[in-house]
């Protein structure tokens, strides 16, 4: 039996991971389940990709870091389409979330998000077609690193920039004011205004771990897959299981949650066959839910 | 002539538009005082102090501190201001430990105040520097008032607002937090409180009000008021005492 499946169960795990830190943080703290959140991921890779098309015009061919396929073109066009995606997530809250939110319906806010969704993904198919696109054609050759294991330079280096962002965030949310603002807004919200907290300022602050997060994401999924509309859309059910199966507001629970179900996909994929793909990830979140049905890390609601 | 505090004038505050809990209640608090706030069941004594913090919204009157007008300012602002607020219950943190409790708190002062602002609150509550590392979702009763009086200390308030600290507390602890509350007027701070438990209130209070259908209705020192015939008479008849859950004395 081959090992492989724990690099590629990894990979989906980091994309996946990546994308549910922002949907947890979004549940916990602005109370709703934001189905626009995927489409961040979209709109935040193909920003990058035309900030690297930008940069292109203006520097010429650049040659690629070795041994990796891109080069810095592609790391400052990644900031670029990082703070993109934060602007574009803090103006979907502005013109349409809070509003809706100071109405007090949290369902109306969702419905909203799946009416934001559709219409951020209709606009990339109607300005850069549906038609898949890519980083980089180049094909890297995966080296060999025992077990029947092989892994490219490129996946090397995604998976150590989620551990280096996941840790980040991980301390951001344990070691700064800013962070333990977000965990009291999440824990009661009356509690946050009494003890001085600025709500808006904590709102803003989780659109923008959010969206640049989910623009991370995208860009892993752009650069080891390829670049679609739907790539955001249909990571959503498995970044909403993630964070589900990892309990609710809980960064460590959403990554964990992640790479579970990134890992059993591969898994399956490898040992039952592609079909069972999905089925078995959702077989792993209805079993631990059954078992403890706040998550893996959750907190029971008092 | 002492110094007035906190002066509320002629306050209309309520949830709902035109459905007034509070109808023109006047109280005032002094420097260095403990002022408590009586009154039967639904007299509006918990919304009154809530509209005091910027957590019910004021339709008439006003509350100035130290003078300055702070008539609904948005409760984020009100520890700004000098204004502390204990709420009655869900006043802690549950997930965070009692030392993020604290440091979460601190967002208000300098950066560079904030360790020794813990460091001082730990002194004055031993309990909670043991603890410091418990979730304080785990504390007891008491601990967890003290957790949270200690958090609305810190920020230097010139006044202190607690929502019955003794409800749901077992004897033991009401005894406790009126001691504390006690030895806190002691070092300095002024303090408003409204209270179930009018005995108890009233053997730690300066001055007292009696709140009823939302409007001030009776004023005195806190040692005569307990034996004042129109206090018992506001309270349907009752003794005071009987009005309040846990009577701690």
């Amino acid at each position: 039996m081959s090992l492989q499946f724990v690099v590629d169960g990894l990979l989906t795990g980091s994309m996946i991971g990546l994308g549910a830190i922002g949907v947890t943080l979004t549940y916990s703290i602005l109370r709703f389940s934001n189905f626009a959140h995927g489409d961040f991921m979209a709109w935040g890779t193909y920003a990058t990709l035309a900030a690297v098309s930008a940069i292109s015009a203006m520097f010429g061919k650049v040659a690629p870091i070795a041994p990796l396929s891109f080069g810095w073109p592609l790391l400052v066009a990644l900031a670029v389409g990082m703070a993109f995606t934060a602007l574009l997530a803090l103006a979907l809250d502005k013109v349409l979330f809070s509003r809706l939110r100071s109405q007090g319906q949290a369902i109306i806010v969702v419905m909203a998000s799946f009416g934001a969704s559709m219409a951020l993904r209709s606009l990339l198919e109607f300005t850069f077609s549906s038609r898949p696109t890519y980083f980089s054609r180049a094909i890297q050759i995966a080296m060999p690193v025992g077990f029947g294991i092989r892994i490219t330079p490129d996946q090397i280096a995604l998976l150590l920039l989620t551990a280096v962002l996941v840790l980040g965030v991980h301390l951001l949310m344990t070691r700064t004011q800013t962070g333990r603002s977000m965990q009291a807004l999440s824990q009661n919200p009356a509690l946050a205004r009494i003890v001085g907290i600025d709500v808006a300022n904590v709102v803003r602050v989780t659109w923008i771990i959010g969206g640049a997060l989910a623009c991370v994401a995208g860009v892993m999924i752009g650069i080891l897959i390829q670049i679609r509309p739907f790539m955001g859309f249909d990571m959503l059910l498995p970044m909403f299981a993630a964070a589900i199966l990892g309990g609710i507001g809980s960064v460590p629970g959403a990554v964990l949650g992640a790479l579970i179900i990134g890992l059993a996909e591969a898994g399956a994929v490898q040992l039952i066959g592609a079909e069972w793909r999905a089925a078995v990830s959702f077989i792993i979140l209805m079993a631990v839910l059954f078992v403890r049905p706040i998550g893996l890390f959750g907190v029971r609601e008092r | 002539m002492s110094q007035v505090v906190l002066d509320v004038h002629d306050l209309e505050a309520g949830y709902e538009p035109g459905v007034p809990i509070v109808r023109g209640a006047s109280i005032t608090v002094n420097k260095g005082e403990i002022v408590v706030v009586l009154g039967p069941n639904g007299a509006g004594k918990s919304s009154l102090i809530k509209a005091v913090a910027g957590l019910v919204p004021i339709s008439r009157g006003r509350v100035l501190l130290d003078g300055k007008d702070i008539t609904a300012a948005p409760a984020h602002i009100m520890v700004r201001l000098g204004l502390a607020f204990v709420p009655q219950t869900e006043n802690v943190f549950p997930l965070m430990s009692v030392e993020d409790n604290l440091k979460v708190a601190c967002g208000v002062l300098e950066r560079r105040e904030a360790p020794a602002r813990i460091e001082e609150m730990y002194a004055a509550f031993p309990d909670l520097k043991r603890q410091r590392r418990t979730a304080a979702g785990n504390l007891s009763g008491g601990q967890r008032q003290m957790l949270a009086v200690a958090r609305a200390l810190i920020v230097h308030p010139k006044v202190l607002v607690l929502d019955e600290p003794s409800a749901g507390l077992s004897p033991k602890f009401v005894s406790m937090v009126f001691e504390m509350l006690s030895a806190i007027r002691k070092s300095g701070v002024t303090i408003l409180l409204v209270e179930q438990n009018a005995r108890a209130a009233l053997a730690i209070g300066d001055r007292a009000y009696v709140l009823v259908e939302g409007k001030d209705r009776h004023e005195g020192i806190a040692a005569e008021l307990w034996n004042d015939p129109v206090v018992a008479e506001l309270y349907l008849g009752q003794r005071p005492s009987r009005a309040g859950e846990g009577d701690a004395a």
